[in-house]
């Protein structure tokens, strides 16, 4: 065989078996601190004032951002990161998941906290108000959301980031926590589906 | 990579937040009348028991990555008390007082200390000893930023 017949198959520059390089990344992006604590911030500035506009505001924009967010992840990123190569997976995840370890807990803590605050302003929370089984529907889907956020994926997207700083990344724990990661935005992307039925009829009335 | 035998340790914690998290639903479901605290104390009693549980199954676990375990911990600990400190300001802000107030303040201290746990745990239950020292006698990379 001849060597121009061989150079396609195995180019020098690119061996087929060698290390995957791994791009420099921050597990917690520095630079988006400031954006989360601006949101802590009109978070608690929004709950202080008690004023229809910035609650709602709060609520919506952080709402739809989180069902947004995980619909996407879970029902098309995720299946699209499945069928990518592992170099460029491992550059997507290098890119895409610190930017999830501050986006994710901010809307949600946003959403949560305006949203309870909207309910207790009119009144929605409380068991006289005529929705009250909607809303209690509500922190029933809420409340397993969390659990399966905080419990699961939240550990999973700060651990494969740890793990992908080693010195030595092990690809087998890699692809176990991001398909951990990606089943539990699967679930999450689902039952946001329930939680836009259950908002949709109480904006509705 | 060898796989180590370890306590349930996610499963218990997760077991443990849906615990407090039913403590909260069945509070805030009642409002604005008055509640028997009385189920709410329990499952808070039964969250914080399965935490306790938890951190003791863990503390016995031989040759466990303590170092990345409080590396990763203090920081998502210091997260979740700004995310819980939110969640108490909510609750003083609506002149919430009284029993439900101290079940609540609770359930988020379970909250604040299980989920940083969760997280820790996670990353250092991946970590050999051959991870912590690299060849140059420094630690490897595993550093929260």
């Amino acid at each position: 065989m001849s060597v121009a017949a061989q150079a396609p198959e195995a180019p020098p520059e690119a061996p087929p078996h060698g290390p995957v390089a791994i791009p420099e990344f921050e597990v917690v992006p520095r630079k988006g601190l400031i954006i989360v604590g601006i949101a802590a911030v009109a978070v608690i500035a929004g709950i202080a004032s008690n004023k229809l506009w910035p609650l709602e505001f709060l609520h919506v924009a952080g709402g739809a951002a989180w069902t947004i967010i995980d619909l996407f992840l879970g029902l098309i990123l995720g299946p699209i990161m499945g069928s990518m190569s592992i170099p460029a997976r491992i550059e997507f995840t290098t890119k895409l998941m610190p930017k999830m370890v501050l986006i994710m807990p901010t809307v949600v803590t946003m959403t949560l906290a305006a949203g309870w605050q909207l309910g207790i302003k009119t009144g929605n929370v409380f068991s006289y108000a005529p929705n009250h089984a909607w809303v209690v529907a509500s922190f029933i889907v809420v409340g397993v959301m969390a659990v399966i956020a905080l419990g699961l994926l939240e550990p999973a997207n700060i651990a494969v980031l740890v793990e992908l700083k080693k010195r030595r990344p092990n690809p087998q724990v890699i692809e176990r926590l991001m398909k951990r990661f990606m089943y539990s935005a699967g679930i999450l992307g689902a039952m946001q589906i329930a939680t836009l039925v259950i908002m949709t009829k109480l904006a509705s009335g | 990579m060898s796989e180590r035998k370890l306590p349930p340790v996610t499963q218990v914690g997760m077991a443990s937040l849906a615990l407090i998290v039913a403590g909260g639903i069945y509070l805030s479901a009642h409002l604005p009348q008055h509640v028997a605290l009385g189920p709410a104390i329990a499952l808070l009693a039964a969250s914080a028991l399965l935490m306790a549980g938890n951190l003791a199954s863990l503390a016995r676990v031989q040759g466990f990555a303590w170092d990345r375990f409080f590396a990763v911990g203090r920081w998502s600990l210091l997260a979740y008390v700004v995310t819980a400190g939110m969640i108490e300001f909510v609750f003083v802000h609506n002149h919430l007082s009284g029993g439900a107030l101290v079940v609540l303040t609770l359930s988020l201290v379970v909250f604040a200390v299980h989920v940083p746990m969760l997280i820790a745990f996670t990353v250092a239950r991946n970590y050999e000893p051959a991870d912590a020292v690299s060849a140059d006698g420094a630690a490897a990379d595993g550093s929260a930023a």
